[in-house]
C-alpha cells in the first residue's frame, strides 16, 4: 500500500513540475533542449573513454569539454534571455545571444587548438 | 710494430741532419724532364718573349731539340718587335735575343735601323737598365750579322758613366737617383761593361779594367757561404716585378763575371774554392720548380763551365752505401757540372771520419781509375773500415800543371757513406734465474736468425735473463742504435726495455719482484719480442721469441689500474657499428568498429535535439521579412560557418598564425554584420513592445 502511495506522490511530483514546466516560454525551452544535447553528448564521450581508455587524452578533452563549455554557456543565455531575472531586465536578448556566439567561437578555437 | 717502425724513422731522421757534409750531383737528365714539363708551350709559343728566350736558352745548354714546333709563331713576333719603330727598348733587346738563337730571317735594313735607334738611346740614357739594354743589343747585332758594323766611339765615356753607379762594396745601383745598392745590379753591369769593351773601336783606358777588377774581387769578398762549401750572393733588395732573389743575384753575376773576363781578356784572381762554392750552390738546388729558376740555374752553371775564370769539377758517388756484404766498391765520379768529362786527374782518399769520433784516420790512397766508365775505384776498403757510419775526404789531383789554372777542384771533399754489411749474432739464450740464489732453473739456447718459440714461466721471485752478442763480418762488437726487448701482455699492456751492452755482450736482466707495479700485477702469458735494428746493419730484425707464463702475487687495493689500451688508428676508418632505433610501442587503439558506433551514438543526440526542436514548434517567424535586414541576417549565418570551417581547417592543415589572421578578418566581417543583424531584430521587438 505503502508503496503505491509513494509511486502515487512520485507521479503527482511529477505531474506538477511537467504542468509548471509547460508554461515556460518557447525560447527557454529550446535553450534547455540544447543543454541537455551538449550534456548527452558529454556523457556518451565518458562512456567511450570509460569503454576504450583515454590514449588520445587531449582529443577527449576537447571534445568534453567543448560539449560542457557550450552547455554553461547556454546556461549563461538562459539565465540573461529569461524574462523573470529582473536583474538582466535591461538587457536586451539579442545583446546576451551576441556574447553568446563570441564566447562560442572562442571556447571553440581553444578547443580546435587543443584537439591536436 | 708502428712504434719501432717510429723509432727507425726518428733515427734515420737524426742520422740525415747530424752528417753536414753533402753530395753534389752534376745536370742529369732530371733536369731535362723537368725543363720540359716547366717550359711548357701553349698556343703554338712560350708567351712573352723574355719567358721564350729563357726557354729555348735553357733547352739549348741542356742540349733539347724543341725548335721547330714554336719557331714559326715565335719567328712572326721577333720580325713584328724589330720592325716596329714604336717598340720598346726592353722589346728589342728580348726579340734580338731569341733572334740569337732561331736565327730569324732578318734583313740587313732590319738591323740597320735599329742600331741608330739604339744608339740613340745610349746616348739618352740614364738607368743601368738603359744601358744594358742597348749595349746588349748592340752586341746581339754585332754576333748575328757581319755586314752591320757596330761600333762605340765613345766607349771610354759610357764605361765610365756605368762605372759611375758602382758602390764600394762591388755592388751597384740601377739609376743614379736610387741609393740602394744591389748584386744583381752588379751582375748586369758587369755583362753591360763586358759588352762596352768588346764593341770599343779604341781600347780601354787600362786603369779603369783595373778598378773593375778590383770592384769584382770586392763584390766576392762579400760573398756569403754555407757551411757544406756553398757560396752565393744574397740580395737585400727583393722585387716582385724583377724576380731578384740569391738565386738570380748569383746567377746573373756569375754571368757577368764570365762575360767580362770573356771580353777583357786579362787574368782575375779569384779563388778557385768561391767558384766550386758558387756551382756546388747551384747544384745544391736539385731540380727547380719553377721555370725562372731552372733557367737561372741552369745558365750560370753553363757560364761557369765555358768561364774563362774556372771550370769547376765536381765530385759525385753514384752510391753513397757500401755493403760490406756484397763486396761493393767505393766508385768516384769527376764531372764538370754539366756532366761532360774532367781532364786527366786522379782522386786521392784524404781522410776518414768516423761518426760519433772526432779522430780522423789519414789514408793517402790513390783511387784506381777505370777508363772505360771515367770512374775511379777504390778496390778494397782500408782495414780500419768496418761496419758503420763514415765520412770520406777525397782531393782531386788534376795531371797537367796548366790545368790548376783553368780548373776549379774546391779542395777537398768530404761525402757521408754508410757501410753496411751482416751483423752475426751469437751466443743468444734466455733463462729463468732464482732470485735469491742466482741459479739457473731453466735455460735455452736462441737461434736469432730464424724461428724461435720458447715457452717459459716464472713468478714474482725469479728473474728472466736474454743475453747474446753483436759481431761485425770484420770480428769487432758491434753497437746497433736500438736493442729492445718487449713484452706485451695478453690484454695489449705492452712494457719496452733497453737491452743494454756490458762489453762484448748484450744483456738485460729482468727482476720481477721489483717490477710487479711496474707490470700492475698482471698475471698471465706476455710475448716477448726482440728488436736488434741499426741502419747499417743489413739484417736488422723484430722477432717474436716465444712466451712467458708470469705468476704475479694479486694487486693490493690501491694498486694503479693498467692504462686504456689505445684503439687501433685504422678502426677509426672502419665501418661503425650498426645504430638500431627503437621505437616506442604503439598506443593501444579501440576497435575500429566500437569506435563507429561511438560516432554514431555521439550523432543521435543532436538528432534528439532536431526532434525536440520538431516538438516544440520552433520556427524562423522572427526573420526578417525586407531583403536588406535578410541579406545580413544570412551573411550573418555563414560568416559563423565560415569562420567553423576556418577552425577545421586549423585542425586539419593550418597553423596558428594563418588562422588567427583569417580569423581576424573574417571577426570584422561578423562583428559588423552581426551588429546590423542583432541591432535591426532589437529594435523590431523594442517596437513591438511599443505598440
Amino acid at each position: 500500500m505503502g508503496r503505491s502511495t509513494t509511486s502515487k506522490d512520485a507521479q503527482a511530483l511529477f505531474h506538477s513540475l511537467h504542468s509548471a514546466y509547460a508554461s515556460t516560454p518557447t525560447n527557454l525551452k529550446i535553450i534547455d533542449l540544447y543543454v541537455m544535447f551538449a550534456v548527452v553528448t558529454a556523457v556518451i564521450q565518458v562512456v567511450y573513454m570509460a569503454i576504450v581508455g583515454s590514449f588520445p587524452f587531449n582529443s577527449f578533452l576537447s571534445g568534453v569539454l567543448s560539449c560542457v563549455g557550450t552547455a554553461v554557456l547556454a546556461v549563461c543565455l538562459r539565465i540573461q534571455v529569461n524574462k523573470e531575472n529582473k536583474e538582466f531586465k535591461d538587457l536586451p536578448p539579442e545583446r546576451a545571444f551576441a556574447d553568446f556566439v563570441l564566447c562560442n567561437l572562442v571556447l571553440h578555437l581553444v578547443i580546435m587548438n587543443f584537439l591536436g | 710494430m708502428t712504434r719501432n717502425l717510429g723509432f727507425l724513422v726518428v733515427a734515420l731522421v737524426l742520422v740525415a741532419s747530424l752528417c753536414e757534409a753533402k753530395i753534389f750531383n752534376p745536370i742529369s737528365d732530371s733536369h731535362r724532364s723537368a725543363a720540359l714539363q716547366l717550359f711548357s708551350v701553349s698556343d703554338g709559343s712560350f708567351g712573352s718573349l723574355e719567358e721564350t728566350y729563357e726557354a729555348l736558352r735553357t733547352f739549348e745548354v741542356l742540349g733539347i731539340e724543341k725548335k721547330a714546333d714554336t719557331r714559326a709563331s715565335t719567328c712572326a713576333t721577333v720580325v713584328d718587335t724589330i720592325g716596329s719603330p714604336s717598340s720598346a727598348l726592353k722589346d728589342l733587346f728580348q726579340a734580338l735575343r731569341v733572334n740569337g738563337i732561331l736565327k730569324c730571317e732578318l734583313n740587313d735594313e732590319a738591323f740597320k735601323g735599329i742600331m741608330s735607334r739604339i744608339k740613340d738611346a745610349i746616348n739618352d740614357a740614364h738607368s743601368l737598365l738603359d744601358y744594358y739594354y742597348s749595349i746588349g743589343g748592340l752586341m746581339l747585332i754585332k754576333d748575328q750579322t757581319s755586314e752591320v758594323a757596330v761600333h762605340l766611339g765613345d766607349a771610354d765615356r759610357i764605361f765610365r758613366s756605368i762605372k759611375a753607379l758602382s758602390q764600394g762594396d762591388g755592388r751597384w745601383r740601377f739609376s743614379s737617383n736610387n741609393p740602394e745598392s744591389s748584386t744583381y745590379a752588379a751582375g748586369v753591369a758587369l755583362e753591360t761593361l763586358a759588352g762596352v769593351v768588346s764593341l770599343a773601336s779604341s781600347e780601354i783606358d787600362h786603369s779603369l779594367i783595373a778598378t773593375l777588377k778590383n770592384d769584382i774581387v770586392k763584390l766576392f769578398d762579400g760573398i756569403e757561404k754555407y757551411d757544406d762549401g756553398a757560396c752565393y750572393f744574397d740580395e737585400k733588395i727583393i722585387d716582385a716585378h724583377m724576380h731578384q732573389g740569391s738565386l738570380s743575384a748569383s746567377s746573373v753575376v756569375v754571368h757577368g763575371l764570365t762575360a767580362f773576363v770573356t771580353a777583357a781578356r786579362g787574368s782575375l784572381n779569384l779563388p778557385g774554392d768561391k767558384i766550386s762554392g758558387l756551382a756546388k750552390f747551384f747544384l745544391g738546388i736539385g731540380v727547380p720548380g719553377s721555370a725562372k729558376d731552372l733557367y737561372h740555374q741552369i745558365v750560370a752553371l753553363a757560364c761557369l763551365e765555358n768561364s774563362r775564370v774556372s771550370v769547376p769539377l765536381i765530385l759525385s758517388l753514384p752510391a753513397t752505401v757500401l755493403s760490406v756484404s756484397r763486396k761493393d766498391q767505393l766508385k768516384v765520379r769527376v764531372n764538370t757540372v754539366l756532366g761532360s768529362a774532367a781532364p786527366p786527374l786522379s782522386v786521392k782518399l784524404v781522410q776518414i771520419f768516423s761518426s760519433g769520433s772526432k779522430d780522423a784516420s789519414v789514408i793517402d790512397q790513390e783511387l784506381k781509375l777505370d777508363p772505360e766508365s771515367a770512374v775511379h775505384v777504390l778496390e778494397t776498403l782500408p782495414k780500419n773500415v768496418d761496419v758503420g757510419k763514415y765520412i770520406f775526404s777525397f782531393e782531386i789531383l788534376l795531371h797537367d800543371p796548366e790545368h790548376k789554372k783553368i780548373y776549379a777542384t774546391g779542395g777537398r771533399t768530404t761525402v757521408p757513406l754508410y757501410v753496411t754489411g751482416v751483423i752475426s749474432v751469437d751466443h743468444a739464450e734466455i733463462a729463468i734465474l732464482d732470485s735469491d740464489l742466482g741459479s739457473v732453473e731453466i735455460q735455452k739456447k736462441l737461434d736469432l736468425s730464424g724461428e724461435n718459440a720458447v715457452a717459459l714461466s716464472a713468478n714474482h721471485l725469479q728473474k728472466l735473463r736474454l743475453s747474446f752478442q753483436l759481431t761485425t763480418p770484420f770480428g769487432r762488437t758491434f753497437k746497433p742504435h736500438q736493442a729492445f726487448l718487449k713484452l706485451r701482455h695478453e690484454s695489449g699492456v705492452e712494457h719496452i726495455f733497453v737491452v743494454g751492452s756490458s762489453g762484448k755482450k748484450f744483456e738485460i736482466v729482468l727482476d720481477f719482484l721489483g717490477l710487479v707495479e711496474k707490470f700492475f700485477y698482471l698475471s698471465g702469458r706476455y710475448d716477448i719480442q726482440l728488436t736488434v735494428g741499426d741502419t747499417v746493419m743489413e739484417n736488422s730484425f723484430l722477432q717474436l721469441l716465444g712466451y712467458l707464463e708470469l705468476d704475479l702475487p694479486d694487486a693490493p687495493e690501491k694498486a694503479a689500474r693498467p692504462p686504456p689500451q689505445p684503439v687501433h688508428p685504422y678502426s677509426r676508418y672502419g665501418p661503425k657499428a650498426e645504430i638500431t632505433h627503437i621505437f616506442r610501442a604503439p598506443e593501444k587503439r579501440p576497435p575500429r568498429d566500437l569506435s563507429f558506433v561511438f560516432l554514431g551514438l555521439v550523432l543521435l543526440p543532436f538528432f534528439g535535439f532536431v526532434a525536440g526542436l520538431f516538438y516544440l514548434r520552433a520556427n524562423l517567424r522572427n526573420l526578417p521579412k525586407s531583403t536588406v535586414p535578410v541579406t545580413f541576417a544570412m551573411l550573418f549565418h555563414l560568416g559563423i560557418a565560415a569562420v567553423l570551417l576556418l577552425y577545421t581547417f586549423f585542425w586539419l592543415k593550418l597553423d596558428l598564425f594563418t588562422t588567427l589572421k583569417a580569423l581576424g578578418f573574417l571577426g570584422m566581417f561578423l562583428t559588423f554584420v552581426g551588429h546590423r543583424t542583432l541591432s535591426h531584430l532589437a529594435s523590431t521587438s523594442a517596437k513591438l513592445k511599443s505598440a
